[in-house]
């Protein structure tokens, strides 16, 4: 059959990685539809809160400065939660920019609105239900009424990307490379909130507080249960939320929503989100195979971005870079193939040498065991470790009138008594093999 | 066992929610294959109760408008027994606060 192309490139998805793979190809005048299943920009899309700014710019240029924020997000605080309290390391920059906090309704509505300009034909309300495939290459796709031809397709379609699994270019996830998270947008007073995180009342500040730690309420019966929390101060919201590996969810017979509700009674996490109203509840995946589940990237006519390909790194919360940097690189990619009239997977394959050479790839080689290391130790990490801390701060800070060297003395020798030796060498093995992992990595 | 406790507490959540409901399931059980699973894990795993056992029947009845469309329960169920897909265009989940 003569194919009688509708455009160059067809993107699927409109979340970071769709709009930055479209617009690059716009940009360049050549013809691209972006179609998306969801009505209202962004509406089916979750996170925690925070989009990259560096990435936001590589991707958006000069329009860059358009974008609407509810808060930069220029503190960070890591806490470690015990039974009666917590740890907690804060990090400041009052001058900082290199995160938004925006809602990705508003997020995804002023991408689609720039690229619309830049001559992105943009589809909403309409899911793509299978791909249309002649002679081995993918050629478009069928949608619920109609069918799209363009030589190459981009797969910017979710961490859930069931076209990418339709082209068998991955196996079917397993529980363990999924975290599952849910999280409430919890509506209070900018006033409110500002005092009670002590940030300015301009919107030049905001928080992201990272929660570790599960040994504390009803969760402390349940084993190997390694969770991270989340807040972000929005204008009016916070954003509280939780992920927990599916894995471990299946193992301890656990809905996620319990946990959800224990960490909101926890005593440090109650005061902030006192007196609000949830408006907002909502669940995403977060897929954290990492390097190790990459699929394959590319075919022919297909190029997959984003949480699709599963680019995240889960240890710091970054996604929205991966996806919107992904999404630019698979854009470009699209063209060197147009350029040359040809759309196999061999000329395609340039994808992977750009990933190469962007922190994509490196980051997700640097990190490939890592998350692997934290679970495999999560009773120390969730359950030991806090209780470690809390008992050192104790000693620190309860002037308990027993002489400070016994103290010290004897809380150094717990760590040999506490439990079996061989744990405190596993967590030091695991420890060192991150931070080598890191340091050495490319 | 089902915890009820949690289940008032879903049940309020989702009221929260805006969705745009399909005429049509989007997810749908083997019941063959449901019958002989011991481990039932999508009415514990689904972070919106959409799946609940009805004990006299011995079926799973899926409740899909509540659906969140986060995917947990396809990958989770341990006979892959659920076939999932999107809801039709525009239907489902309406996140506006997210
Ligand atoms: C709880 C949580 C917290 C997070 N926090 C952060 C954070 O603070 N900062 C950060 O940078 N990242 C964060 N992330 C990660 C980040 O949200 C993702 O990495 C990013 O959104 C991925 O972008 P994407 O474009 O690849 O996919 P998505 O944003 O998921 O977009 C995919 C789009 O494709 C559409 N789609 C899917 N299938 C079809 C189809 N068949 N037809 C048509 N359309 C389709 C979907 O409706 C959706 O709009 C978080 C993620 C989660 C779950
Ligand atoms: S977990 Fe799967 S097989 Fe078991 S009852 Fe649920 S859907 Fe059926
Ligand atoms: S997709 Fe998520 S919310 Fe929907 S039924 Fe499955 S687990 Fe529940």
């Amino acid at each position: 059959m003569d194919i009688k192309f509708n455009a160059d490139v067809i993107v699927v998805g409109a979340g970071p990685s769709g709009v930055a793979a479209a617009l690059s190809v716009a940009r360049v005048g050549k013809k691209v539809i972006l179609v998306e299943r969801a009505q209202y920009p962004g509406s089916k899309n979750m996170y925690g809160g925070a989009v990259y700014t560096t990435a936001l710019k590589e991707v958006f240029g000069e329009d860059f400065d358009k974008f609407k924020y509810e808060r930069v997000i220029n503190t960070h605080t890591w806490s470690f939660l015990n039974e009666t309290g917590s740890f907690e390391m804060t990090y400041k920059n009052n001058e900082a920019t290199c995160a938004y906090a925006i809602k990705r309704f508003q997020l995804e509505s002023q991408m689609i609105e720039i690229v619309k300009k830049h001559g992105v034909y943009y589809i909403p309300n309409t899911l793509v239900k299978n791909l249309i495939q002649e002679n081995g290459s993918v050629v478009g796709i069928q949608t619920e009424q109609e069918k799209y031809y363009a030589p190459i397709t981009i797969l910017a379609d979710g961490v859930n990307s069931l076209l990418a699994k339709e082209l068998n270019l991955r196996n079917d996830y397993q529980t363990k490379d999924m975290i599952l998270s849910v999280k409430e947008a919890i509506k209070l007073d900018k006033k409110t909130i500002e005092e009670r995180f002590n940030l300015k009342d301009d919107l030049s500040n905001g928080v992201n507080k990272q929660y570790f730690g599960s040994d504390f309420g009803k969760l402390k019966q349940y084993k190997n249960l390694f969770m991270m929390t989340f807040l972000y101060t929005f204008k009016d919201t916070l954003m509280l939320g939780v992920g927990v590996n599916l894995a471990d969810l299946s193992r301890n017979k656990l809905n996620i929503n319990e946990i959800l509700d224990e960490v909101k009674l926890h005593p440090d996490i109650a005061p902030l989100v006192k007196n609000g109203q949830t408006i907002e509840y909502s669940a995403h995946l977060i897929p954290e195979g990492g390097y190790k589940k990459i699929p394959k990237l590319t075919s022919n006519g297909v190029i997959i971005a984003g949480d699709a390909a599963g680019f995240v790194n889960g240890v710091h919360f970054e996604g929205t870079n991966f996806a919107l940097i992904s999404g630019k690189l698979a854009g470009e990619s699209a063209l060197v193939a147009l350029e040359n009239n040809d759309y196999s997977q061999n000329t395609l394959s340039i994808y992977m040498k750009k990933l190469e050479k962007s922190f994509i790839l490196k980051d997700l080689y640097s990190y490939r065991n890592v998350i692997e290391n934290l679970y495999s130790r999560s009773d120390s990490l969730s359950k030991y470790y806090p209780k470690k801390i809390k008992e050192l701060f104790e000693i620190i800070t309860c002037a308990n009138c027993v002489s400070k060297s016994k103290q010290i003395r004897e809380y150094f020798f717990s760590y040999f008594k506490d439990r079996k030796i061989t744990e405190l060498f596993k967590d030091i093995f695991a420890a060192s093999k991150c931070a080598l992992d890191v340091f050495f990595g490319k | 066992m089902e915890n009820q406790e949690n289940k008032k507490s879903i049940q309020d959540k989702l009221a929260t929610i805006k969705y745009n409901c399909d005429s049509k399931s989007h997810l749908v059980v083997d019941q063959k294959k449901c019958a002989k699973c011991k481990e039932k894990t999508c009415t514990q795993i689904c972070p919106a109760k959409v799946y609940e056992l009805d004990e006299n029947l011995n079926e799973i009845v899926v409740q899909y408008e509540n659906c969140l469309e986060c995917g947990a329960c396809r990958i989770a169920c341990p006979k892959n027994a659920i076939s999932w897909e999107y809801p039709s265009s525009g239907c489902g989940v309406v996140f506006k606060n997210n």
